[in-house]
């Protein structure tokens, strides 16, 4: 090993120290498997818990924690190359280059599945794939305003999310009223739950202000489930309308868009049209986002992050400015949630958890808080890697036909967010770029920049 | 009256668990500063231990007695809990130590993630009913048309919580670990500086708080009867609750504001509506938080500039 040459008084070999802190390692590694994955509980015949012992699953965990501690002592006893830090200046030319090139990616993206899977699979990755990580990314996008650049950490923004879905469903139930006259007044409605919410919690700080927004979720979730007479409880809303093209519906009627346009029916049409509704309303996002954060307010935000109390010594008003924040970025919320209830069809206390909440906030800090960039490649890793589990049937010919890849999905959703924690506590795109400078123009590193503590 | 009693009692006992779950927060919050959000999840780990160690003690090893092997369970209980809790501080959260702060919090949330849907993958989704063990009542009054009872397993949840309070408050008054416990709360660099091995005492801080999750969580077992992958979250966030009247980094407090939130949980349910007891505790902490940020028993947080 390359560490010989590094005399340490604690081991006289250190090959032989490595193998020991990995036996170590190990024996940890089976102190906890054992009771968990050696020992499976199952109900038998009678309803009695019987335990199914399963001791190869921990032999691996075991030989798998040896090998991968061993593997990273060895990693980190290899002499270190001093890393050049990355010579601020010239920034933006390549992120703006990426992001013109991933826009056109994204707007050829329905043609791309097309081409390349046919029409029978092209519903289901653009349905799948395509709506599903722009829902996010557009919920990251809105999440960023409140997280990344006013540095109040929201851990209840799935709660706006539902009132977006929510009152969708509700005013095109009982008012008989249509998708986009819907779509901005559960912007609205949304934007005033953020005001409303938002108000109470102004004096909190850092963590607490996290679990207070949390609590909120909680309850409207709660609310939702129990009030059952408006919200059908569990059960949920069903029969919500589609989209309409300008008024013609989606379907195999004579009045349908592919009737009116002379082609012949097929469920595609809609699945692209919702792409590029969503598509549209997360790129309007991104665009009030940046524009912005070149505005009095936007300034103001990043200035409260920084720091709460030299903005009110400066004459900032810092409720305003944080319940401005609040309602912009609920107000998108509403609008991802009355898009998410349009196109699902259905909606249910069941898609409006914590852990929405804490996907959304893990796509905002894994991406590098306040970076838009980042915030898009973040979702679509995590939310695109996660949704990929779906697609690997091949791995049943490996690990059996019992093997259900799917099941593995939050729980390497969850690994994912503490392994890329550690590594890059400052997210994937750890730059900033200030919008106001002296001089010129650069980006800086982003442990620079403030915490959320407000 | 009788009624009250009752629900007084069903109060306390539930209290006693959020408690010993709450002095986990309390403590990992006092010394790093930080919400331990996976916290919760380690008491539903250590559930799902307690009942895997049961049924091995009962079923294959053949224990006859249930004292014997409750006693087993929850040793055994108490060190492996403590050592999931060690492993996960020494992986998830050491290495952010000195990172920003949100960055301990959301690796937080990812290992309570991970942390259920182990469980899930590994056990299974469904229910794990419990065989249902000392429920046998002593009835204490007899009113005119309703008998206040006390079941042998309240009475054990209370005796056990009494005890394993009294021992972990002297672990942290009278020994040395609990004196590096609580030099380290009130200025980590100045512990470290008068020879104090600080991460160790981090460590070991995780450690007392798992322990006693565990307690809660054979205590939880035997009371409820059920097991489920998810009951980790929201118990958890009801002792955060706890801890968060009681006055965030006071021990008392936690225990104060557990049996506080078990009894208002318990009457809110008696004699209002059981369909909202959850988001009664969901506004006591954010009315909490908002108006009495120190709790109960908590000292006033002074901000310099």
């Amino acid at each position: 090993m390359a560490v010989a040459d590094q005399p340490r008084p604690m081991a006289s070999n250190p090959i032989v120290a490595a193998l020991k802190d990995a036996l170590g390692t190990a024996l940890v590694a089976l102190g906890l498997a054992v009771p968990i994955l050696a020992l499976r509980t199952e109900q038998n015949m009678a309803n009695e818990l019987v335990l199914q012992p399963r001791w190869g699953y921990v032999g691996v965990a075991v030989v798998g924690a040896f090998v991968a501690r061993l593997f990273y002592l060895i990693v980190a006893a290899a002499p270190k190359r001093t890393r050049p830090v990355a010579a601020p200046g010239a920034p933006g030319v390549m992120g703006r280059a990426f992001a013109v090139g991933g826009l056109i990616v994204l707007v050829l993206y329905p043609v791309l599945a097309l081409a390349v899977t046919g029409q029978a699979g092209a519903v289901k990755w653009i349905d799948n794939f395509g709506i599903q990580i722009m829902i996010y990314v557009m919920l990251g996008w809105g999440l960023n305003i409140v997280v990344g650049l006013a540095g109040l950490l929201d851990l209840g923004y799935v709660a706006f999310y539902a009132v977006g879905a929510y009152s969708m469903a509700l005013l095109t139930q009982n008012f008989g009223l249509s998708f986009w006259i819907c779509l901005p007044l559960a912007g609205i409605l949304a934007a005033f739950w953020g005001v409303l919410l938002g108000f109470p919690v102004l004096r909190l700080r850092g963590d607490y202000l996290a679990i207070v927004t949390l609590a909120f979720g909680e309850i409207i979730r709660l609310v939702l489930i129990n009030w059952v007479p408006v919200t059908g409880g569990y059960a949920g809303i069903s029969g919500i309308p589609r989209p309409t093209f300008f008024g013609l519906p989606f379907n195999a009627s004579d009045e349908g868009f592919a009737a009116f346009f002379g082609l012949e029916f097929t469920p595609l049409y809609r699945t692209v049209f919702l792409f590029y509704v969503i598509l549209a309303l997360a790129l309007l996002t991104n665009w009030v986002t940046l524009r912005l954060r070149r505005l009095p307010v936007g300034r103001a935000w990043e200035a409260l992050r920084e720091d709460e109390i030299a903005c009110r010594s400066l004459g900032i008003n810092t409720t305003n400015t944080k319940l401005t924040a609040f309602a912009i970025g609920a107000g998108f919320a509403g609008f991802a949630g009355s898009f998410f209830a349009a196109r699902q069809g259905f909606i249910s206390p069941e898609s409006f958890t914590f852990l929405e909440s804490a996907v959304v906030v893990a796509i905002v800090v894994l991406g590098g808080m306040g970076s838009q960039l980042g915030v898009a490649i973040a979702a679509i890793a995590m939310i695109g890697g996660t949704e990929i589990l779906r697609e690997l049937e091949w791995l049943k010919h490996i690990f059996g036909a019992d093997f259900e890849p799917t099941q593995y999905r939050m729980l390497l959703f969850g690994l994912g967010m503490v392994i890329l924690m550690v590594w890059r506590p400052r997210g994937l795109i750890a730059t900033r770029q200030p919008s106001i400078f002296l001089k010129e123009r650069r980006a800086i590193r982003s442990d620079l920049v403030g915490e959320g503590r407000a | 009256m009788e009624y009250f009693l009752q629900q007084f009692i069903n109060g306390v006992t539930l209290g006693s668990i959020y408690g010993l779950i709450a002095i986990g927060y309390t403590m990992v919050f006092g010394i790093i500063g930080m919400v331990n959000f996976a916290h919760g999840d380690v008491f539903m780990l250590s559930t799902f231990i307690a009942l895997i160690f049961l049924l091995l003690l009962t079923q294959v090893l053949g224990i006859g007695s249930l004292a014997v092997a409750l006693f087993i369970v929850l040793i055994l209980g108490m060190l492996l809990t403590s050592l999931w809790a060690w492993a996960i501080e020494r992986l998830a959260y050491r290495p952010l130590r000195g990172s920003f702060r949100l960055a301990p919090l959301i690796s937080a949330i990812g290992m309570s993630i991970f942390l259920s849907n182990l469980v899930q993958v590994t056990q299974g989704p469904r229910n794990k009913p419990v065989p249902s063990m000392l429920s046998d009542v002593i009835t204490v009054r007899e009113g005119a048309n309703y008998a206040v009872t006390l079941s042998y397993k309240q009475i054990l949840i209370v005796v056990v919580t009494i005890a394993l309070l009294a021992v972990f408050w002297y672990v942290v008054q009278k020994t040395a670990l609990g004196r590096a416990q609580r030099a380290c709360e009130q200025d980590r660099r100045m512990a470290a500086l008068l020879g104090i091995d600080v991460d160790r005492t981090i460590s070991l801080t995780f450690v007392l708080g798992a322990a006693l999750a565990a307690v809660a969580g054979l205590l939880f077992m035997v009371y409820y009867g059920v097991v489920h992958f998810n009951d980790g979250f929201v118990p958890g966030i009801k002792a955060f609750t706890a801890a968060v009247l009681g006055g965030i980094g006071s021990l008392p407090g936690a225990v104060l504001g557990g049996l506080l939130i078990g009894l208002i949980e318990t009457l809110w349910s008696a004699y209002f509506s059981i369909d909202y007891k959850d988001v009664a505790t969901f506004s006591i902490l954010a009315i909490t938080l908002i108006f009495l940020p120190s709790g109960l028993l908590g000292k006033p947080e002074v901000e310099k500039v």
